[in-house]
């Protein structure tokens, strides 16, 4: 990784009272190309996300995005993204959480209404769980399909059983 | 016994009013809507997985069938997430054509939201008259891109070809008549009794819960918070137009027409800055592993013909890291997110769309609201179906 290197925490505002505020919370910090990523211990996601909407100095009150990435063959296998933006200082902070296949991360719907549907696409496209999520169901794929397909062991191009079987499905 | 005061019916998929594969799922209490739920995906095509198995530059093409009714919105937040990851700016004569294009394809995207909601309201000659102004802007498409609609004219690193002659002629000939187009259309509408019944006090959202819901764009504008991506965190050279944001203050159906009006009158200045202020110079980074060599130096040079070559059969490589670019499309906040693993196709993207995020506070707008606000507020977020579901 050419360019990447540790965000300056004197330098940057978000990085050094996210710091003051949890020690030990953050696990490490980068900057590439401007852009500072975070990246939080996964059981603290909740509490830092409302310490940084509501702190007077940062206010992070609106959630761009959420979203994730398959690492697969490495442990833990997913990153969960999150991208932060205030309104009122004009500034993004990127949030990432790491999760193993199978575990849950505490929803932030409680925080930003919005987390509502990039939550439940994360749960189609890569089969992450919520914990405390009000309505965790598929979005974009039919319920009751097989599979999430944004995991880099799903096929690109693939059907269904019930085509290759000549069925008509249900 | 109880009486069943409710009754659910299904509003879509296949509904003129939905805009696309829409599907609601209505609690109606009479004609009082008591719940909304919005169903999606009709139209999901993994446009996120393709683009993983693609290179760099082939990812484009997706990109316009996403907002199909902005293609060159989403061209330009893709190619500038990737130029973003390689570290590569764009020559001046790139960046204000981009610009130029951009706000055009605005104008065309909010003519269609024009002609499509005033529609669904009962007005009916708005639709020709807007569809008669979008004709232009299709044409100078064609006449740039060679496309009409999926016009893939940026690419990463520059553009796909310098503007063709007699192009400034036809943007001369739309930016001075399309003013008076729009004083017309003003003309049929804003003070129009009936149309105000329809859309004031209609589907109204208070500014906090629209930022909590992520709504942003023109709704958001329309709710009194003036946020505006070109404004707030230029791109591609922004900071040197003078233009206007657009501002609300009920944040209803009313409030949201009037924002994007106002917005087409400002995309109309900054076209006009961009002809007066356009620049000569190279369309493209000078970057032989980036851009294709011109072609009669093909037909010359062996080391042309190699890096020909290489960019058709390989791509080019961008770095490992991730990067994200959101720019101001005419929906609203519309971000790339880009993760590089070193090698010419990007590991990860994902597209923040902004009709997926906007479409997720309808149910606050219209719940306790009558079934034909319902069609008022789907037309007033301005959705398009292929940017929902991708």
């Amino acid at each position: 990784m050419d360019d990447v290197k540790e965000a300056d925490a004197e330098e940057n505002l978000t990085v050094r009272k996210l710091r003051e505020r949890f020690p030990g919370a953050a696990l490490s910090t980068k900057s590439f190309r401007n852009e500072t990523t975070i990246l939080l211990q996964a059981g603290e996601i909740v509490r830092a996300s409302r310490y940084l909407k509501e702190d007077p100095d940062l206010r992070y009150d609106f959630l761009s995005d959420l979203t994730a990435v398959d690492r697969f063959q490495e442990h833990p296998r997913f990153d969960l993204v999150y991208h932060l933006y205030s309104l009122q200082f004009k500034r993004r902070i990127r949030l990432k959480v790491r999760v193993e296949e199978g575990e849950v991360v505490p929803s932030v719907t409680s925080v930003w209404s919005t987390a509502n549907w990039h939550e439940r696409e994360v749960y189609d496209m890569f089969g992450i769980g919520f914990e405390g999520h009000p309505d965790l169901r598929r979005i974009l794929m039919p319920e009751g399909w097989d599979g999430h397909p944004l995991r880099k062991d799903y096929p690109v191009q693939a059907s269904p059983k019930w085509w290759e079987e000549g069925g008509a499905g249900d | 016994m109880t009486e069943a005061r409710t009754m659910t019916i299904n509003m879509g998929p296949q509904h003129p009013s939905t805009h696309g594969v829409l599907r609601l799922v209505l609690e109606l209490d009479g004609e009082i809507v008591v719940r909304c739920t919005p169903h999606i995906g009709y139209l999901h095509t993994g446009m996120e997985k393709i683009a993983e198995s693609k290179r760099y530059q082939q990812v484009i093409p997706i990109t316009d069938r996403m907002d199909y009714l902005a293609p060159l919105s989403n061209n330009l937040a893709y190619v500038l997430a990737v130029e973003k990851l390689l570290g590569i700016e764009v020559p001046p004569r790139a960046k204000v054509i981009r610009v130029m294009l951009t706000e055009l394809t605005r104008i065309g995207s909010h003519l269609v939201w024009l002609g499509t909601h005033a529609i669904d309201i009962g007005a009916m000659s708005v639709f020709l008259y807007a569809f008669r102004e979008r004709e232009q802007i299709l044409d100078i498409y064609e006449q740039v891109a060679g496309a009409r609609m999926m016009s893939s004219y940026f690419r990463v690193g520059g553009l796909f070809a310098d503007l063709p002659d007699g192009f400034e002629k036809t943007i001369r000939a739309f930016v001075t008549s399309f003013p008076h187009r729009l004083a017309e259309y003003e003309g049929l509408l804003t003070r129009n009794p009936i149309w105000l019944q329809r859309t004031k006090g209609v589907g109204v959202i208070k500014p906090e819960d629209a930022v909590d819901f992520g709504l942003s764009g023109p709704s958001l504008r329309a709710c009194g918070i003036p946020w505006d991506i070109r404004k707030s965190n230029p791109y591609s050279g922004y900071e040197q137009y003078t233009f206007e944001i657009s501002r609300g203050t009920h944040g209803d159906v009313y409030d949201r027409y009037l924002c994007r009006i106002f917005e087409m009158q400002q995309s109309v200045a900054i076209v006009r800055q961009a002809l007066e202020h356009l620049p000569d110079g190279p369309i493209a980074v000078a970057d032989p592993k980036l851009t294709p060599p011109p072609k009669p130096m093909v037909k010359k040079s062996m080391e042309a013909l190699i890096h020909h070559f290489l960019l058709w059969s390989e791509g080019f490589r961008a770095p490992a890291g991730e990067v994200y670019q959101s720019i101001e499309s005419p929906r609203g906040e519309y971000g790339v997110y880009v993760v590089g693993d070193g090698s010419n196709r990007p590991y990860r993207v994902h597209f923040r769309t902004p009709s997926f995020v906007n479409l997720q506070s309808l149910p606050r707008m219209v719940e306790g609201r009558l079934v034909a606000d319902l069609v008022a507020i789907i037309g007033s977020i301005d959705i398009v179906l292929g940017e929902v579901d991708r």
